[in-house]
């Protein structure tokens, strides 16, 4: 290969050099010819740009087969299983649109990171034991040439799910179910919880679950670097800009009972660069939105939800974002490195980071006291008056404790009935969901992504059947949902 | 001429083509390391060329599946003479050299394990480690020393075998601070005798050596 490369420039060169050997300049020219040959050298190597008249290499193509919006963790997963599931090398081109590289209000980012088995559907259950085989065969799936390998840091210390007497039959029958999916959960009695975490409270414990293989914490930002890499490496193309516009052409249709329907189609989308006027409109034939907890305004710019209430032209996409604080404490008494990510009775959760007895952990905030997402702003009142006097009931240690660190991230959280959106939707035809995962989206993307491609390649789910995800739900108000909510 | 001595420049210093996918699998991290490690023809030519690029991704798979298939269960010799005799055969095929998280596979079903010797396994992980639960009930000794991709999170795990009495994890190079990490792994497991780290490794100067691929032949009794 290298041969066929230099053998014209080095032909061609030899019979540069006798002409101006003729002319009797040698020297003088032969500067000028080294330069000319480099670049005639540069531009036979492929890969290498080319002098446009405009520079454009910010700016994306001018067509791609699939645009997705959002390149969070659930969006390169998408990216990421086109590319695998593809019938021949490079038969999909396939653009991930990012508002911010930084990700710095990127929900996969700013998560926890948790991943557990202990949902209350067999869907989530899946996913869950689906993403956790990948993650740990993470350097075969996501393996680069000459890259360094994906450290996930993934701490497999389980999760430990504690009911009340009134959850104790639900969490009993959950634990059955998840069982019959294959996960490795056992159940405790107040009695064996103590004697196994002798730090913990079981007072109000009627029962605990545990997971005891393939439960824990991983750091997802290495999971989204590692993603990021691969589908570069497998020819995705990235652009930072944001998405401001669909073309969409309708077509008025006639269901089988009579009803008027407008389909529609997306022609192209208007993607704008960052801080400046300039946009490009790039042709495509499916547009997926994994834009995370903007998704509903991503729906609502293709006119979803713009109809009549009732109809399924006026069914909105229920996603929106949710802010949730997470918080950092040091408590030098606090339990050891056995503990696991312990999940209170009133939903208070904490977990062990790193080995300097500091604690990540927060709450979900009830309807009413749900703070304002605008912006990421930590309200430390909160964990004064909500968080730690449960926490404090629950690992009597952590009566003293400081406050180090807290921050705050948003869910994608669907006020329908708290689960993922996946799959096509009805009328916008070639629009297409993986969203809505109220805080379980990072555990889920890997197989919410194969689940998407699949839907997209072959019509069908065939990993895992997600078919009650799809958005028709919402229009016929069957809810699919989930209790075990953290 | 320029151009030809630009391509010379890339040349390897030494020639290991072969070698490269197969440690970056199974290697310490150590980002700083692979940073600085200088551009290489072959990632000249694969960056440049896709049927190099395509070449070294088979290379790389394949290396990916020989073990694999090393660690398959060997699901019919266990159903005819059963778990302890599968994995005898298990652990005699293969010299323990290439274990991972589903040659475990043949060794959890031996409920009367008492000591599991993985030194020096370059594929056994921290998931590998969580999986010893089922052998809580019998297992007294576990030595892991020497095994390079085992770090502090996964020997947070072995609260599940309480019955350890016996624990070597010195020599773990994925292991931030040995000393602190063998400190809490005495606290939480108190009846146990752990085996760390002498005190002076923490003030050893400059970066180790490690035994990567030379596998111990012992792997479990």
């Amino acid at each position: 290969m290298l041969r066929r490369v230099l053998r014209p420039t080095l032909g061609r060169s030899l019979l540069i050099r006798g002409l101006s050997s003729r002319s009797g300049n040698s020297i003088l020219d032969w500067d000028g010819n080294v330069s000319e040959i480099k670049k005639k050298i540069r531009s036979l190597i492929p890969g290498e740009p080319s002098n446009f008249l405009y520079d454009t290499k910010h700016l994306p193509p001018e067509h791609s087969d699939v645009v997705i919006v959002g390149g969070g963790v659930i969006g390169l997963s998408v990216a990421f299983w086109l590319k695998t599931l593809e019938k021949r090398r490079g038969a999909i081109r396939v653009l991930v649109v990012e508002r911010d590289q930084t990700y710095s209000k990127a929900s996969t980012g700013l998560s926890v990171g948790g991943i557990r088995q202990q949902f209350s559907l067999p869907q989530n259950v899946q996913l869950s034991l689906f993403a956790i085989d990948f993650l740990r065969n993470i350097n075969e799936h996501l393996a680069v040439a000459d890259a360094p390998p994906v450290d996930l840091q993934f701490n497999p210390s389980g999760y430990l799910l504690l009911a009340s007497e009134e959850g104790a039959a639900v969490l009993e029958s959950n634990v059955r179910m998840q069982r019959q999916e294959g996960a490795k959960i056992c159940l405790m009695s107040p009695a064996q919880l103590q004697k196994k975490f002798p730090w913990i409270n079981v007072e109000g414990v009627a029962l605990a679950s545990y997971g005891m293989e393939n439960e824990g914490w991983f750091d997802p930002w290495s999971l989204l670097q590692g993603l990021r890499r691969k589908v570069q490496s497998m020819g995705v193309f990235f652009c930072q800009g944001e998405v401001t516009r669909f073309v969409t052409s309708s077509s008025r249709m006639r269901t089988s009972v009579g009803e008027e329907v407008n389909l529609k189609r997306i022609h192209e989308v208007h993607v704008k660069m960052d801080n400046s006027l300039e946009y490009q409109p790039v042709k495509c034939a499916i547009v997926i939105n994994a834009a995370g907890a903007w998704s509903g305004q991503v729906a609502e710019l293709a006119g979803v939800g713009k109809g009549p209430p009732g109809t399924l032209q006026g069914t909105k996409l229920p996603v929106e974002p949710r802010k949730r604080f997470v918080y950092l404490w040091h408590c030098p008494q606090g339990p050891g490195l056995e503990t696991p990510l312990i999940t209170d009775t009133n939903g208070v959760y904490f977990r062990r980071e790193g080995l300097g007895k500091n604690y990540v952990g927060g709450r979900s905030p009830t309807e009413e006291e749900e703070p304002d997402p605008a912006n990421l702003e930590v309200d430390h009142d909160f964990f004064q008056n909500k968080v730690w006097p449960h926490l404090a009931q629950r690992v009597p240690a952590f009566e003293s404790l400081k406050v180090r660190s807290a921050w705050a991230g948003y869910y994608d959280y669907n006020t329908f009935d708290q689960n993922g959106v996946v799959g096509p939707h009805p009328l916008v035809v070639n629009m297409y969901f993986a969203t809505g995962f109220s805080g379980h989206g990072l555990q889920h993307a890997v197989g919410v992504g194969r689940a998407v491609a699949e839907i997209l390649l072959n019509g069908h789910f065939q990993t895992i059947d997600l078919t009650p995800f799809l958005f028709s739900r919402f229009y016929l108000e069957e809810k699919v949902l989930e209790q075990n909510i953290i | 001429m320029a151009a030809p001595r630009a391509v010379l420049r890339l040349v390897p210093p030494k020639w290991n083509v072969g070698r490269r996918g197969f440690r970056d699998l199974s290697g310490v991290v150590t980002p700083e390391r692979n940073l600085r490690k200088k551009r290489t023809l072959l990632q000249f030519l694969s960056d440049h060329f896709y049927e190099v690029e395509f070449l070294r991704e088979y290379l790389l798979q394949r290396q990916i599946q020989k073990v694999h298939l090393d660690n398959r269960a060997y699901s019919h010799i266990e159903s005819t003479y059963g778990p302890d005799i599968a994995g005898a055969y298990f652990v005699l095929k293969h010299g323990g050299a290439v274990i991972n998280y589903h040659g475990l596979d043949s060794l959890l079903s031996l409920k009367e394990l008492q000591s599991l010797s993985l030194q020096r396994c370059p594929h056994l992980d921290d998931w590998c480690l969580s999986r010893l639960y089922p052998l809580a009930g019998s297992l007294q000794e576990l030595l892991l020393a020497g095994c390079p991709r085992i770090s502090e999170r996964g020997l947070a795990c072995l609260h599940h075998l309480p019955n350890l009495r016996k624990l070597d994890i010195s020599d773990l190079p994925a292991v931030e601070f040995p000393s602190l990490t063998q400190i809490l792994v005495e606290e939480m497991l108190p009846n146990c005798e752990v085996i760390g780290t002498d005190w002076a490794q923490g003030l050893r100067q400059g970066p180790e050596e490690q035994p990567q691929d030379t596998a111990g032949p012992i792997p479990a009794e």
